[in-house]
């Protein structure tokens, strides 16, 4: 029996040792994803992206020398369960730095544990309140909603266009989009005539339209993500809707064209993150070898095209790695290094940051696309 | 108000409801051959669409083999449930019989999700997407597909209860299992019946409006609530008295839609399935006494 105590103990305190020198080596990196549940789609190829990605900085012998280790939980889209598993991943994991969660509401919610525990927290999630009022150790990668909306409106006002029907979904991207469109629009002088809603799961929204058409506004600007806009796309054409249409950058994919069917979609307008029009892409744009190469390793690990949610968590990454490289390693200088990013490459555009800009992007983070054929292409 | 904004919301509604009413029947009969609320039928009309999808996709097969294969593979479904989870409960009380086909429902979807993915998927329609002019209104061909599938459908329900043996036997089972039994029924085959019924019908509906509304392997939570709003407002007949529900729902929501506002449309199919339990539990036109086939 003594014996046995001697060789657990002697094992205990060998793994015990070979845990402190294995650490000496790595740095922690936090991921909080929505994996599964109804955000499954954010949080699924943002795990895949930031798993791909640290294989390959290990392979190629780490940042700095040190090994990168990935903890990453799924927050199932809940938000209590969010927190549990940001404190967890401070207090048990030790980890220097948090990429996550997926979604606006879980990021809210897990804000006050980064700031308490004074750990850097780079949200994948797009909710302007996020980072404003900037918090000193919440940054985010994805655009503000109101970016987008703002680059739709411009392109509004170069068409004359000045009335508009807003077609939102009732979850917690529809309902910013909404707001931020209402506020804009009050601002640069545009009228909203009709403002109707549907649901994520519904499956007809004729209704909507047809009182939207008995308005007749200049355009429709729909907000949502697939599938909801694909079936009002299919809508407006068995109504013989002729009203220009605009969509979020939501559902800036190719699916979007396959669900709606290249013919009912053909015409249809929005403003895309770059990496889904890539290749449509000028040469030169300062992007273009990074979403080649992002979207080319992702369909060879995963076989399906990278998405704009996964571009989030691949800029989160560039901003932590970058960081680390930089400025060095705990969470004090990682968050640091955040702050001071300038001109950054990344994903979803060109990232800036400062102590008052927590998210770093632009206008430029966005391009004006139509459907045509079947394919996207710019709009000049 | 204009004449063809009014026809287009009836039309719309018409379309859903007849969705809904399929779904209902599908519910109802189930309720009347063992008196519990199969809340897993909103699964098998995922299952319907996403099986088409398969049989498409996968296998290559053209729509018309697609659709009856689909249909088959959902019914199996359906045996396989009652089989494994309905029949070997000891003790079946209304409520475990309900609380299993609720976990049923979550393992069907979480499987589904597994083999399908997460994706929302298209199916193409039946005979193209050429919107078709009806006074100042549009419905498109895959429309008319579902009335006439929903149709075909009611006539070989209506038929298959009142002029085979076997429908007959479920009515009896309906009337009085008991009873039934003793006249040496197999009451249990009935109830094995009405599951692969039910869920070959839910599957149906699915692929139906699969073209429509695309499939995801959530599509079912929706759908089979609507649809046993319609079966309530029926009085779980079912009969006509379903698919009237059915489409009174489908209208009323895309009235209430158009006409009051687009964010209460759910709302008013549930104030109405609130409203119907309250008042009228026996249905909307059903008797208070009145014999439920």
């Amino acid at each position: 029996m003594k014996k046995i105590f001697a060789v657990c103990g002697v094992f205990c305190f060998s793994l015990m040792f070979a845990t402190v020198s294995f650490a000496a080596g790595t740095i922690k990196i936090g991921g909080l994803f929505s994996v599964t549940g109804p955000a499954s789609f954010l949080g699924e190829p943002e795990k895949k992206t930031l798993e791909m990605l640290v294989k390959e900085v290990n392979s190629k012998g780490g940042i700095n020398g040190m090994k990168v280790e990935a903890v990453i939980y799924d927050t199932t889209g809940d938000a209590t369960k969010a927190v549990q598993l940001a404190t967890k991943l401070i207090k048990d994991d030790k980890v220097s730095v948090i990429i996550g969660p997926s979604t606006t509401g879980e990021s809210m919610a897990v804000i006050p544990v980064a700031e308490k525990e004074k750990i850097p927290l780079i949200s994948c999630a797009a909710g302007i309140k996020i980072t404003d009022p900037a918090k000193r150790w919440v940054f985010k990668t994805p655009a503000n909603d109101h970016v987008a909306a703002e680059k739709i409106l411009n392109y509004m006002a170069k068409q004359k266009q000045k009335s508009i029907a807003l077609l939102t979904v009732t979850d917690g991207f529809g309902s910013s989009g909404r707001e931020q469109i209402k506020t804009l629009a009050k601002q640069k002088g545009f009228a909203i005539v009709a403002d109707e809603v549907y649901g994520p799961k519904d499956t007809d929204m004729t209704a909507q339209l047809t009182k939207i058409r008995g308005i007749k506004p200049d355009v429709i600007i729909c907000w949502g993500t697939n599938p909801g806009p694909a079936v009002i796309t299919k809508n407006v054409k068995q109504l013989g809707i002729k009203i220009p249409l605009y969509m979020s950058h939501g559902v800036a994919s190719k699916k979007f064209i396959e669900l709606a069917g290249s013919d009912a979609a053909e015409g249809v307008m929005l403003p895309a993150g770059k990496l889904a029009i890539y290749d449509v892409l000028p040469k030169n744009d300062l992007q273009y070898k990074l979403l080649k190469d992002y979207d080319q390793a992702y369909r060879k690990a995963h076989g399906v095209e990278a998405s704009t949610f996964g571009g989030y968590a691949y800029d989160a990454w560039l901003l932590a790695s970058s960081a680390i490289r930089k400025s060095g390693t705990t969470p004090e200088k990682i968050r640091n290094g955040i702050e001071q990013t300038k001109k950054l490459t990344s994903i979803s555009g060109i990232f800036n940051m400062s102590s008052k800009d927590h998210n770093g992007l632009d206008l430029s983070a966005f391009e004006m696309v139509k459907v045509s054929k079947g394919d996207w292409s710019l709009i000049k | 108000m204009q004449f063809d904004q009014i026809l287009q919301y009836v039309l719309s509604g018409l379309s859903t409801g007849a969705i809904y009413a399929l779904i209902g029947i599908g519910f109802s009969i189930i309720y009347n051959a063992t008196g519990i609320i199969n809340f897993a039928q909103g699964e098998f009309v995922m299952l319907g669409g996403l099986l088409t999808l398969t049989c498409l996709d996968l296998l290559k097969l053209p729509i018309w083999a697609a659709i009856p294969c689909a249909v088959a593979v959902s019914t199996l479904a359906g045996l396989l449930f009652e089989r494994l989870a309905i029949r070997p409960l000891r003790q079946p009380t209304p409520i475990n019989l309900v609380i299993i086909t609720i976990g049923g429902s979550i393992l069907i979807r979480g499987l589904a999700m597994l083999i399908w993915g997460k994706d929302t998927h298209a199916i193409p329609s039946f005979s193209g997407d050429d919107p078709i002019a009806i006074g100042g209104a549009t419905m498109l061909p895959q429309h008319l597909w579902i009335f006439a599938i929903t149709v075909v459908i009611i006539v070989i329900n209506k038929f298959y209860f009142y002029h085979t043996i076997s429908g007959k036997a479920m009515r009896a089972c309906a009337y009085n299992r008991r009873a039934a039994g003793l006249v040496g029924i197999d009451v249990r085959r009935m109830v094995l019946f009405s599951f692969m019924i039910s869920s070959a019908m839910g599957a149906v509906a699915g692929i139906i409006v699969a073209p429509l509304t695309m499939t995801a392997y959530d599509v079912g939570v929706m759908l089979g609530l609507k649809g046993f709003c319609a079966a309530i407002i029926g009085g779980m007949s079912s009969g006509m008295a379903t698919v009237v529900g059915g489409l009174l729902l489908g209208v009323l929501e895309s009235l209430g839609a158009g006409l009051i506002s687009s964010g209460y449309k759910d709302a008013i199919a549930f104030i109405i399935l609130l409203l119907i339990l309250f008042i009228r539990p026996q249905g909307l036109f059903g008797k208070a006494d009145s014999e439920r086939v």
